[in-house]
């Protein structure tokens, strides 16, 4: 929305001019519930006379129907778009508004309050330059407070403004208005903001927020608009490294070859050195080609089409840097994580990396604390709930441009996939690469897994028995080796039973410790394949995404996942370790089954039922389809 | 060096936007109302892409209601730009006589509208659909994200949506689903008319003052487009000076008394309103939240 012209007679040209000139800040409003985000933001689009007349007969009726403020109008319905919403009087998603006084053009970002909804104030923070964070002046700082302003300086928000609302309720008092004042910038200090800018207002009635307040002349500070029309924005992306992330290869025949993309950050020019990463070739800008014109140099922010002076490989992802002056390169790095999904995130299960155009496979090594966010302690954990914040090491697929977060908001940012619904389910800034990546290599050996599994005459495989405890897993694996083991075959059964009396005897039966008993089994049946070995693991591996993990460490080809399908009813009544009664006594906590699920495999590569089939039969079956695959392979 | 002009920020946010899709999505396609806001968003999918033409073809719902001026326009730019237009009509709405008149705008716009569009959806099977959509339009499309995502009955899930942070989207879909895409998101109305002046890009006529044959019906001026349009007994249209803000079916559409013959005396006349764009639009005022409901139904 525009700044009202109100002397129609200015030149056109003029006006537009000065409109284009004008900079650009983002910011958001923070706070807690009933802190009166949405009312602020109402009223300075309000009173930067944003709000046209037909929205005006709505909000007015609206006001009468569904307000909360009496006769005054409520300008909190202007911003609460979803009808769920303004039923029950909460902000429960982002908003995003448009506004301009004479000297700057406005996005803000309207975040909700409720805990729940952090993730959606870790959002709008992500592209803010400021923070506007509410305090109602007869709460004074509250939890939500203190998370709110951590997740600002988390990721990266460079200034905060503190708006102590509701003054008004408060009688203009300036001793509660100092009292505030005091708490927050000694807890800001803490978090690394070293300058905050105080307010004392009232957006019910508007005072300090456009205008001076009459009832406060104690305040000599800004108003609200006045300090957001002056804090200085970032404008010094142009001054820094060339970053190109290559985004799309624009090819429309055989005599044009460019990579068109966003310039993350720097500037570049015909003629400059350049290198490509990760292949680290280098070459010289040919041409900056735009729709418009073909450009001498291009900027942050621009998006543009390269073309270089030597024909060499890049393809999307990959990144286009100055070659004095390149990003990093690693597939290891400590991140902070903020936790966006129901279902926790856990060390070792798979997911899918997304940095700016960059997608990869990532496993969370290692969690290494999660942060009160109310204290900033750190704690030790095993798994990330919903919007908790963790340090964390993470481990990629493969090597990666970067740079760190605080250097760089684009390059050195990632949201996590889940792999299954497709969800955004987490949010990481990158701290540093972590060094042994690029230091460590492969030990390229002679003797390798061809070798080994030459000398032994055999393919190298894991066959992977899942089921419930009971299913008679063990039994067929075990009849199955015997066969395997009489035909001359190299062996080792992996049984779980056996692995967690030593490999694994630290790990208990949580959901976390499943996973990584899973992660440890799943490495040494990787192992065994390397030396040339066939490996038989008998687990009752419950969990959908840890067999895909295991299936996801081995080459295509050497993963058989058997499925040992007998129904619980017939497991629990043979019960031969007597587990099944002691955990229906509560005796045993997380027994699969019965207090925790099991995922039925959806598409395993053999499935055994052992109702129709003796152990006997269900072995046959196994070598069948062994002998099947090893004819279709060879 | 100084950083780029407001313009220029937002044309290169929805370039990186455009590709992103083209680079992620399996079919994508891009709706063309014939509208300002489409006009805008089809020239940044030139400029995203050049040398190469878009790589994806452009749809038009057609409910056969739209102003004549819309349709020669868009034939004619098809042809000048050289795109792969596809234009569908939901043909058993045309069977049943589905109109405005007779049905009402509620039931018109259902059935042509948002029931063409997705027989034309599952049709081409396509995976993401780009839409000129902006946030500062009306208040529910200011808390969808620039990639949201549909069911595979084209549901829209607005308390569940996908974060959305730094300018990292995410693509992914499961088979059957959809993601309907707005670059333009971030653009306001006045944005949209100084880009169509700075970039010279052709408009329909429609938004131009002219002398056209109206008729007053609930207090909106309703334009005489053709002969389907019911007149009261002794009733003719008035020639008058109008001109519109916005366009969709003509019987739906409201203009305004206006002078504004050219693009500069329309940004002019925009500076000093007083009405939101949308106020021409008879299908928005009939309930408080009546976007949001049209949108989870699978309206764009």
């Amino acid at each position: 929305m525009h700044e009202p012209l109100n002397t129609p007679e200015i030149s056109l040209d003029a006006y537009v001019a000065e409109q284009e000139n004008k900079d650009l800040l983002r910011f958001i409003t923070c706070g807690s519930v009933d802190d009166g985000k949405s009312t602020l933001i109402g009223r300075l689009l309000f009173d930067s006379k944003m709000i046209f007349e037909d929205q005006l007969a709505t909000l007015q009726s609206d006001s009468r129907k569904m307000g909360t403020t009496g006769d005054n109008m409520d300008l909190a319905l202007l911003l609460d778009g979803l009808e769920a919403e303004r039923e029950q009087g909460i902000t429960i998603d982002v908003a995003y508004r448009f506004f301009a006084t004479d000297k700057r053009r406005f996005i803000v970002a309207d975040t909700p309050g409720h805990e729940q909804y952090t993730r959606n104030m870790a959002t709008g923070a992500s592209t803010a330059d400021a923070a506007v964070i509410l305090v109602d002046a007869r709460k004074g700082i509250l939890d939500q407070t203190r998370r709110h302003s951590y997740i600002c300086s988390l990721l990266g928000v460079r200034h905060i403004i503190l708006a102590v609302n509701k003054m008004d309720l408060v009688n203009y008092d300036k001793a509660t208005f100092e009292a505030i004042r005091d708490a927050y910038e000694a807890f800001a200090r803490i978090i690394g903001y070293d300058e905050v800018s105080c307010i004392p207002l009232s957006a019910l009635t508007g005072e300090n927020v456009m205008s001076s307040a009459v009832h406060m002349d104690w305040f000599t500070g800004p108003t609200l608009q006045a300090e957001l029309e002056t804090i200085s924005v970032d404008d010094r992306h142009n001054e820094r490294p060339f970053r190109f992330p290559v985004q799309w290869v624009n090819r429309p025949n055989l005599d044009f070859r460019g990579f068109s993309g966003t310039i993350a950050d720097g500037t570049v020019h015909v003629g400059d050195e350049i290198v490509a990463l990760p292949s680290a070739r280098t070459s010289r800008i040919k041409s900056i080609v735009t729709f418009d014109e073909t450009l001498e140099e291009a900027r942050s922010g621009q998006a543009v089409t390269l073309t270089l002076e030597d024909e060499i490989d890049i393809s999307r992802g990959d990144m286009i840097c100055h070659r004095e002056n390149r990003a990093g390169l690693s597939d290891q790095f400590e991140v902070k994580i903020v936790w966006m999904a129901d279902e926790p995130l856990m060390p070792g299960r798979a997911y899918l990396f997304k940095s700016g155009v960059n997608t990869t496979a990532m496993v969370v090594t290692r969690i290494k604390h999660v942060v009160n966010v109310n204290t900033l302690e750190h704690m030790a954990t095993k798994r990330l709930d919903l919007n908790e914040i963790g340090v964390c090491t993470i481990s990629l697929d493969r090597r990666i441009p970067f740079d760190p977060y605080k250097e760089n908001r684009q390059t050195g940012s990632f949201i996590i996939i889940d792999k299954m619904t497709n969800n955004t389910v987490g949010a990481g800034m990158i701290d540093f690469g972590l060094r042994r990546a690029s230091n460590i290599h492969w030990q390229a050996v002679d003797v390798n897994k061809t070798a080994r599994a030459a000398i032994k005459v055999q393919k190298p495989s894991v066959l992977w028995f899942t089921g419930l405890s009971g299913s008679g897993k063990s039994t067929i694996a075990n009849l199955v080796e015997k066969q395997l083991h009489a035909a001359g075959r190299h062996t080792y059964m992996l049984d779980g039973d056996n692995v967690r009396h030593g490999l694994n005897k630290d790990l208990g039966f949580t959901e976390e410790d499943r996973v990584e008993n899973i992660r440890r089994i799943a490495e040494v049946a990787r192992l065994m394949v390397d030396a040339g070995l066939i490996v038989l693991v008998s687990f009752i591996s419950p969990f959908r995404s840890e067999r895909r993990m295991a299936r996801n460490l081995l080459e295509p080809g050497e993963f058989h996942e058997i499925f040992v399908d007998t129904p619980l009813e017939v497991c629990e009544s043979r019960d031969a370790k007597g587990l099944y009664k002691k955990a229906r006594e509560g005796k045993i906590k997380n027994f699969t089954g019965i207090d925790s699920p099991y995922e039925k495999p959806e598409d395993c590569d053999l499935r055994l039922e052992t109702t129709k089939l003796s152990s006997e039969d269900c072995a046959n079956a196994v070598i069948d389809y062994l002998l099947e695959v090893q004819i279709k392979t060879d | 060096m100084s950083s780029l002009s407001h313009l220029h920020r937002l044309e290169a946010e929805s370039i990186h936007i455009i590709r992103e899709v083209a680079a992620e999505c399996r079919k994508p396609v891009m709706l063309f109302s014939i509208g300002k806001d489409s006009m805008v968003m089809l020239y940044l999918a030139r400029k995203a892409f050049y040398p190469c033409p878009p790589p994806f073809p452009i749809l038009h719902v057609d409910t056969t209601w739209k102003f004549h001026e819309m349709i020669a326009f868009r034939d004619n730019i098809a042809k000048e730009w050289g795109l792969d237009l596809i234009v569908h009509v939901n043909e058993d709405g045309v069977k049943k006589g589905v109109g405005p008149i007779s049905h009402g705008s509620a039931i018109h716009t259902d059935i042509m509208k948002t029931q063409g569009l997705k027989q034309a959806l599952d049709k081409y099977e396509f995976d993401a659909a780009f839409g000129g959509a902006r946030r500062d339009e009306e208040k529910s499309r200011a808390k969808e994200r620039i990639f949201s995502f549909r069911t595979e009955q084209h549901r829209w899930d607005p308390k569940n949506q996908r974060p959305e942070l730094w300018n990292t989207y995410n693509t992914r879909i499961h088979k059957g689903e959809s993601i309907r895409v707005f670059p333009i998101s971030n653009w306001t109305e006045l944005d949209v008319w100084q880009y169509i002046y700075q970039e010279k890009i052709p408009i329909v006529p429609l938004y131009l003052a002219k002398k056209r044959p109206v008729v007053e019906r609930d207090g909106a001026l309703i334009m005489v487009d053709d002969d389907r349009f019911p007149l009261h007994p002794g009733e003719t249209p008035q020639m008058r000076m109008i001109r519109f803000r916005t366009l969709g079916c003509y019987p739906l559409t409201g203009g305004i008394e206006s002078d504004a013959t050219d693009l500069p005396s329309i940004i002019q006349e925009m500076l000093v309103s007083r009405t939101s764009e949308r106020e021409g639009r008879v299908i928005d005022r009939d309930h408080g939240a009546s976007m949001e409901k049209k949108k989870q139904e699978g309206y764009f």
